[in-house]
């Protein structure tokens, strides 16, 4: 049996049913699912999650969704990697990465829409909806079609093709809409009201933020049952950050990790960073802003969970940096080059948040830090293609060796000249 | 009757206007603020609009015209 007991709304604290539902009727914030934690302790610890599959559903019990419903494409349970070189350059011995890249779709949405598509089904919905410019995209189209479920996409008619072939080969209904971001936003809205889909982002909202959780559960376990000392996340609508945060937290409610103590530091791209204009003016207002960025899969100017983000990141004495698009693609080459992993940008720009951090001493040498990198680069490979400057040779190994022999002369074993390969 | 849920942020320059009231005036859609908080230099409402949904749409497009920046309640719905 699922846990979860009834939503709950994040401000004012009005309760409603388990059903599909987005925002508190009477303060408009953002509502989240609640659990019965005292039940919850007498069946969960560490030895019977351990024992579970090696994916997010290890943590099936501490999930809104009833145990035989689970729509699994063999998300989570992605790798904690020691980062030791980039750890070097950045100052920081005990750097970790939660490598959330190598998902089923190539992104963390996945943990996200695993949750909600499960959700769905249990709620009797046979068709999905969302709005997106690809990661959540996909995702949404690969669960339906593990699910046997119906999908429509709908994507900004500028995205580029290349994202468009990651959804449409899942086989949804792929929407391009005409006119802008905010003509997308609204068209949504009243697609949600008037036809009877769970809409990911929408009607499904609260569930699909709980899949995010299994981030802060599978990094506290794969620490050896301990929450680190700081996080970097990046956020968008602040909903992956907000719920690192409540797993933690859940977990040592639960008992199975000691106190939280760790600073939550959120990051942003310099182009859409609402909760870092908000951290750094001391307000408790997020202003609304019109993104500018490359980084288009953090790209959201009116976040959600803008809020909460700001007072976790407040209230778990952490903070908010922002990158400018150039600093994050010098964080997405810095990861590729020390670490062997291609993120997207947004990856980018917690590695170039993390390096402002390391260098101010916000974050420090002998602390265990994770940074979060929530998706893949192939994706969007475009706003990286200035790296591609090969060295060229004519095909004789003469000519071979005036080219290279400037740099890698000393690499090449004197008995090895002459020799042909086999 | 439809319903609509919206943030209204208001410059500087347009704090000291009527704009709620001229709006309720100019369109048959009923105004409902939730919550508000208006500074000197800049104030944003949580407000509902409640009427035919073509008479909330030019509300919402006279507003923007205004010089108020118009977003819906529960953030953008287009992720990444």
């Amino acid at each position: 049996m699922s846990y979860a007991t009834v939503l709950r709304c994040r401000k004012c604290g009005q309760e409603y049913p388990i059903q599909p539902r987005r925002i508190c009727d009477f303060c408009l914030s953002p509502l989240e699912v609640c659990y019965d934690y005292k039940a919850l302790k007498a069946v969960v610890d560490r030895s019977s999650i351990s024992a579970g599959p090696t994916s997010m559903w290890r943590y099936l019990q501490l999930l809104p969704v009833e145990p035989g419903n689970e729509v699994d494409i063999g998300t989570g349970f992605t790798p904690l990697l020691h980062a030791e070189r980039l750890g070097r350059e950045l100052g920081l011995d005990q750097l970790y990465l939660k490598n959330d890249c190598v998902n089923p779709t190539w992104s963390f949405k996945d943990r996200a829409v695993a949750v909600a598509v499960s959700k769905a089904r249990e709620f009797g919905f046979n068709t999905l909806g969302c709005a997106s410019t690809g990661n959540l995209a996909a995702s949404v189209a690969a669960h339906a079609a593990r699910a046997g479920m119906e999908a429509y996409v709908f994507v900004p008619a500028g995205v580029e093709s290349g994202k468009l072939v990651g959804i449409a080969i899942y086989s949804p209904h792929l929407v391009t809409v005409d006119g802008s971001y905010d003509d997308v936003n609204r068209l949504c809205g009243q697609i949600a009201m008037e036809y009877n889909w769970g809409f990911i982002n929408i009607n499904l909202r609260p569930y699909y933020a709980e899949g995010s959780k299994t981030l802060g559960y599978e990094v506290a376990e794969q620490l050896g049952w301990r929450a680190p000392d700081c996080v970097v996340a990046p956020a968008a609508s602040g909903l992956l950050f907000t719920r690192i945060w409540k797993g933690l937290q859940e977990l040592a409610m639960l008992e199975l990790i000691g106190p939280v103590n760790t600073h939550m530091f959120v990051a942003q791209a310099s182009g859409s960073a609402p909760i870092v204009h908000a951290y750094n003016a001391g307000s408790l207002h997020i202003h609304p802003v019109t993104p500018n960025t490359v980084v288009t899969s953090i790209a959201i100017g009116n976040p959600a969970d803008g809020y909460h983000a700001l007072m976790t990141a407040r209230q778990s004495g952490g903070g908010a940096v922002s990158a400018s698009d150039e600093e994050a693609m010098a964080g997405v080459r810095l990861l590729a080059r020390t670490e062997g992993i291609f993120a997207e940008a947004a990856g980018g720009v917690v590695i170039a948040s993390l390096k402002k951090l390391a260098a101010s001493g916000a974050v420090q040498r002998d602390q265990v830090v994770v940074a979060f990198l929530t998706g893949a680069g192939p994706r969007t490979q475009e706003i990286v293609a200035n790296v591609v400057q090969p060295t060229r040779t004519p095909a004789s190994i003469e000519a071979f060796r005036k080219v290279v022999e400037p740099t890698a002369g000393e690499l090449r074993q004197p008995q090895a000249a002459g020799k042909r390969g086999d | 009757m439809a319903k609509k849920q919206v943030l209204f942020t208001f410059p500087r320059e347009l704090i000291r206007e009527p704009v709620i009231h001229n709006l309720s005036h100019t369109f048959k859609v009923i105004t409902n603020i939730r919550r508000a908080d208006v500074a000197e230099d800049r104030g944003w409402v949580m407000l509902e609009l409640e009427g035919d949904m073509r008479e909330i749409e030019a509300a919402m497009a006279w507003a923007k015209a205004r010089g108020v920046r118009v977003d819906s309640v529960g953030g953008d719905l287009v992720e990444g």
